[in-house]
């Protein structure tokens, strides 16, 4: 049967696997297909360079600052305002949407509050933050605490809802108490929604890396892009934004790789 | 929400009714209770006296109507009844995982007001815990008890052994078939030791031919372990090779409508269902139950 299905049945066909070779080609031709369109447009000229910087250009950009250790110690610094906010978010938000997910006790307060935060524009904040905290590294990891964690919160409380109730009445005929339902069935069940959960808010959370350093930073990607736009140089732009990409794609790694090691069982 | 209400108590009905349901005895020749298989002792495991179930508001659906039943030591009673009948629901009413409106229910003469590890149930989903080995799921039970490592070990090997999954032990339920994850489940339930065993359709899911390996194992599980299982399912097959006696119960509001003494001896082959005597209890159960359903109609 298998052999007489033909590669294009293969991949036309819903949820089956496709060879690994396959994948990777198709990623690869991905990337090409867009450097190779950028490179089209911006060397071709159909886009004047003042608008689209060529990838060669982006380069000798990237070398330039490279050399002088400048654009390690901008990356350094975002980095850190991302994974401190990131941080800080996720040690309160576990806990906290675990339990908002378990007790409706805590779901019903919580909820209407947080579904209230949720949709307020970060950006909005900012001047408060600056008014409230100062213009020190603690003013960004605020901004990126408030862009992730109500997110995070709504989103591992309902990690947690989810859990089946026969895993848990089973539980309690295998003689767990009310109280440890939640570390000893729900969080492990939870778990691995949960680092998935983790995984997507890492990603907003550098989305919110340049609302963080619009203002008062004097140092960051954000930053750089930001005075960048003034005196358009827009080949720095676009590193910072690789930058960014490329921490992103780094982190999101780490996160699977964490989630294979922490829940091998889980599909 | 559904939300477990554990720490309520369950009320006891006030007056003691005695609830006339038209039970059919079977003749019961003298001594078949006590040549069927394990030594059986007379004393009440579980005794449900009067329990009504009725969800929501006092004009709720009434699932449950005024059922009794007495569950003996080490005896295996099989509940059979017509989907939506509320057996089920009693069986989750015996393991307190929910409360009944009204009635008592007691185990070892203990009331029932919360679940606890003396009443051990196996469910007919699966609910291993997935993140847990076949060996941790199986030890799960005893070290809630608190029980020491090398103690564990040997309980785990034991239940691990007796259900003939030992070269499994260091899988995951993601890993397992249908059929194994149930023996897991049955493992992981006779590990704790209850005082009875609940087991709510746990075959109902499995396909025919692995459900009649499935009782066999059952049978030969509960044979040397010598347990006390109440045990809940629409198979009329089933109930007869498994049990010491039947109880069938009417469709919602459901009622013990009926209580059949199995007399056919042990140990029990799959071949039992063959035999006139099981033809003759199976057709009489038939009857009862279709009544039900034409009555549903």
């Amino acid at each position: 049967m298998a052999q007489r299905r033909t590669a294009w049945t293969r991949l036309t066909t819903p949820f089956a696997n496709i060879p690994a070779s396959t994948a990777t080609t198709l990623a690869l031709a991905m990337w090409v297909a867009v450097i190779g369109g950028w490179a089209l447009l911006s060397y071709g000229r159909v886009v004047p360079n003042m608008f689209l910087p060529t990838p060669g250009t982006v380069l000798d950009t990237a070398y330039r600052m490279s050399l002088d250790g400048s654009l390690f110690y901008h990356t350094f610094t975002s980095a850190k305002v991302v994974i401190l906010g990131f941080i800080v978010s996720s040690v309160i938000a576990v806990p906290l949407g675990l339990w908002m997910g378990t007790y409706r006790a805590v779901q019903a307060p919580l909820e209407p509050l947080v579904n209230f935060i949720r949709y307020l524009p970060v950006t909005s904040f900012v001047p408060l933050f600056i008014l409230w905290i100062g213009i020190g590294i603690e003013q960004r990891i605020a901004v990126i605490f408030f862009g992730t964690f109500f997110q995070q919160l709504v989103m591992i409380s309902d990690c947690a809802r989810s859990v089946s109730r026969d895993l848990v009445n089973a539980s309690y005929t295998l003689g767990t108490k009310r109280g440890e339902a939640v570390w000893h069935v729900i969080f492990p069940a939870a778990l691995p929604a949960i680092l998935d959960t983790l995984r997507v808010t890492m990603g907003w959370a550098w989305t919110y890396l340049v609302v963080a350093e619009l203002v008062a930073a004097s140092s960051g990607l954000g930053y750089i892009s930001l005075k960048a736009m003034r005196g358009f140089q827009v080949d720095v732009i676009f590193m910072a934004i690789a930058a960014i990409g490329l921490l992103g794609l780094i982190t999101d790694t780490a996160f699977r790789i964490l989630r294979a090691k922490v829940a091998p069982w889980a599909p | 929400m559904g939300a477990l209400i554990l720490n309520a108590t369950m009320q006891t009905a006030a007056g003691s009714r005695v609830t006339m349901t038209d039970s059919i005895k079977a003749s019961d020749p003298a001594g078949t209770a006590s040549m069927t298989g394990a030594p059986r002792s007379a004393g009440t495991t579980m005794a449900i006296e009067d329990v009504t179930l009725r969800y929501g508001e006092a004009n709720g659906v009434l699932a449950l109507d005024d059922v009794s039943l007495k569950v003996t030591k080490n005896e295996f009673c099989v509940i059979v009844g017509p989907s939506g009948c509320g057996k089920s629901s009693l069986l989750y009413l015996a393991a307190g995982l929910n409360d009944a409106t009204s009635g008592s229910i007691k185990v070892d003469g203990r009331e029932v007001i919360e679940p606890g590890p003396d009443r051990g149930m196996v469910f007919q989903s699966y609910t291993l815990f997935p993140w847990l080995t076949v060996r941790a799921n199986i030890e799960y039970g005893p070290k809630r008890k608190g029980l020491p490592a090398e103690q564990r070990r040997q309980i785990v090997d034991q239940y691990l052994n007796e259900v003939g999954l030992a070269p499994f032990a260091d899988h995951y339920p993601a890993q397992l078939s249908g059929g194994m994850k149930q023996r897991v489940a049955i493992a992981r339930a006779l590990a704790n030791d209850p005082a009875v065993l609940l087991m709510d359709e746990p075959f109902g899911a499995l396909d025919s031919q692995t459900r009649g390996t499935m009782q066999k194992l059952l049978l030969r599980v509960w044979e040397r372990q010598q347990k006390t299982v109440l045990f809940v399912t629409h198979d009329i097959d089933e109930a007869l090779v498994l049990g010491d006696r039947v109880l069938v119960m009417t469709a919602r509001p459901g009622k013990i409508k009926a209580e059949i003494k199995v007399d056919i001896p042990r140990p029990r082959s799959m071949d039992v269902i063959l035999e006139p005597d099981f033809i003759a209890l199976k057709r009489r159960i038939l009857g009862l139950l279709h009544d039900e359903i034409d009555e549903d109609h």
